[in-house]
């Protein structure tokens, strides 16, 4: 399993990177090998509000369909729409593939950061 | 095997139909295309559902153990109940007078469903439990729009919840509120407490709960419900495991929907029809759905007349040959199979809350996984090749690696001795030859279908070539 020094982790098994006043979010490693293959994401729309610690969308798999919880609360400034054809990237590259990224920035969900999440992701199993 | 479309051959067909003694009828010009329906004869059709038959697996022909579906069998009396002429051959909108025997039957089932429920009043409309999950919430939402309360937003649901419940209460236009479980897997009362308030439509609960146990702070989980303003609604799924020892009712549920198709005896998974039947408390009543032909219009109506009428038929002779005595000892067993079944698979595989359980229990394979490599889904594909119905796998969610065990009632220790043997074996395979069981299954008619494909591009439509 992988884990990217340079993000930030939710207990939900979200990233989120800060840059330039804009959060990018996506699933970690982690989320994507417990899930199995991704076959469908559900994706808010450029505009919403998102709300740190709630539901901002779905993903579905084989086994499940799990929801997405928002790592920080603003605006959504854009959404990945590459994922609705090809949902298998969060998979393949869990990092690469974001799901949205989030403009005015206003609160976050506690964060970890990697070695934390390490530690959390080995507890967890 | 051939679709029946492929097995077509123009022209050919059976002669049963008499020769036409009414008038011609000239179709409207918008329904000229051909039909283009399988032409077929007779034995043709029958040799093809025999085969279709001899494909699947039901609890006809063997253990069904699939958690949270109840797949018990089904006494072949009701069924027959369900064939008399007298009932299947009547119209919905018979004179009253013609149909009193019909009426007689609604009007029972729904006395005694509200006494082994602990309700006032019943609706046999909804068509299986989704849809009446709607319409009990849709009761509560009457409930509160009646009063002018339009303040409440939320609905509260655990997260070992079945999906539907979610689904149903933002199909209802509410908002979700998740609420984590505590590790024993019951309601955290804490957790519950710190979403209550005045924003409460109220609370959807199964109990026993998806990892078959029965959740002993019920009567507090009501009461703080109910003290915020909201109602609870009772998901009857599990109604197996308690029916005849303790009433929804009692503890302090204002509506509920049963599964008739599940807990009173009508064949289920293979497509229905189902009943969903919904009670509640008197208070409740007159937001009930009815039928605006049959019983007179101003009120919702969430199926045509009263609903799927046959299967309230086998629910009826299902609780009559079963009698008072019968219905409570048929949950007792249910939850004794389930405990047996429980402490002989446990000297292998995990259970994933080791205590007494109800009706059901949760394995939790994920150390065994750990360990093996082999997952909860290879040990369910190789009980296909042992002529075992895998149990139900992945659910509830809060459970990894999980398989879910339901019995029932009617599986006798044999068949629980059986099952338990075939787990043994397995338990011990996956420390020997884990390879094997990541391509079982060997035997079936079909292998390991791709199930990512099928959810990725699924073609669900034959187009003639």
């Amino acid at each position: 399993m992988t884990i990217n020094p340079d993000m930030k982790y939710t207990k939900s098994h979200e990233w989120v990177k800060e840059e330039d006043g804009i959060a990018v979010v996506g699933i970690t490693d982690f989320a994507q090998d417990a899930l199995g293959d991704v076959v469908f994401v559900n994706l808010p729309e450029a505009g919403d509000e998102v709300v740190a610690g709630e539901s901002f969308g779905d993903v579905e798999s084989v086994k499940a369909v799990s929801d997405l919880v928002s790592p920080v609360s603003g605006i959504v400034q854009a959404v990945n729409e590459e994922l609705i054809d090809a949902p298998e990237m969060l998979n393949s590259d869990p990092y690469g593939a974001w799901i949205i990224k989030v403009e005015q920035v206003n609160d976050r969900e506690e964060l970890m950061d990697a070695d934390d999440y390490e530690a959390f992701c080995a507890e967890e199993g | 095997m051939k679709l029946i479309f492929e097995k077509s051959v123009p022209g050919r067909h059976s002669s049963l139909l008499p020769p036409c003694d009414v008038p011609a009828f000239e179709l409207p010009e918008t329904r000229q295309e051909p039909l283009e329906l399988p032409e077929l004869c007779e034995n043709d059709v029958s040799r093809h559902y025999t085969q279709l038959c001899q494909r699947v697996h039901g609890v006809n022909c063997g253990f069904y153990p699939l958690g949270s579906c109840t797949m018990k069998y089904n006494p072949r009396i009701d069924e027959e109940a369900a064939s008399l002429p007298g009932f299947t051959n009547v119209h919905p909108l018979a004179p009253k007078a013609s149909v009193k025997g019909s009426l007689e039957v609604l009007d029972l089932a729904a006395r005694y469903l509200c006494e082994i429920s602990g309700m006032d009043g019943m609706t046999f409309q909804p068509a299986a439990g989704a849809h009446g999950e709607f319409t009990g919430v849709l009761l509560i939402k009457q409930y509160h729009d009646a009063r002018g309360d339009k303040a409440r937003t939320k609905i509260i649901v655990p997260d070992s919840a079945h999906g539907t419940n979610p689904a149903t209460a933002a199909m209802c236009g509410y908002d979700v509120v998740n609420v984590a479980s505590a590790p024993n897997g019951c309601v955290d009362l804490e957790a519950l407490k710190a979403v209550l308030g005045p924003d409460i439509a109220g609370l959807m609960l199964t109990n026993p709960n998806t990892v078959g146990i029965f959740d002993e702070n019920i009567l507090e989980i009501t009461r703080l419900v109910h003290a915020c303003g909201g109602l609870c609604y009772y998901d009857g799924a599990n109604l197996n495991a308690v029916m005849g020892h303790v009433r929804p009712g009692d503890m302090g549920f204002d509506c509920i929907h049963m599964n008739l198709h599940k807990t009173f005896a009508t064949p289920h998974g293979g497509g229905g029809p189902g009943a969903g039947a919904v009670g509640c408390k008197a208070f409740l009543k007159e937001f009930l759905p009815k039928s605006a032909l049959m019983e007179g219009e101003g009120h919702i109506q969430v199926r045509g007349f009263a609903g799927n009428f046959l299967v309230v038929v086998r629910a009826l002779a299902y609780l009559l040959t079963l009698g008072r005595e019968g219905v409570p000892e048929a949950s007792a067993n249910a939850v004794l199979n389930a405990n047996y079944l429980m402490q002989k698979i446990k000297g292998s595989f995990t259970p994933a809350f080791d205590r007494v359980c109800m009706h059901e229990f949760v394995l939790d394979l994920s150390e065994f996984k750990k360990e093996t490599g082999v997952s909860a889904l290879d040990v369910a594909k190789s009980l296909i090749d042992n002529g075992m119905h895998p149990p139900t796998m992945y659910f509830p969610l809060i459970v990894h690696e999980a398989l879910m065990l339901e019995p029932t009632e009617t599986e006798s220790k044999e068949t629980l001795d059986e099952a338990a043997e075939v787990f043994r074996k397995l338990y011990d395979l996956a420390h020997t030859d884990p390879e094997y069981m990541h391509a079982a299954p060997h035997h079936a008619q079909i292998g390991r279908p791709d199930e990512v494909a099928a959810a990725r591009n699924p073609v669900v439509r034959w187009v003639k070539a």
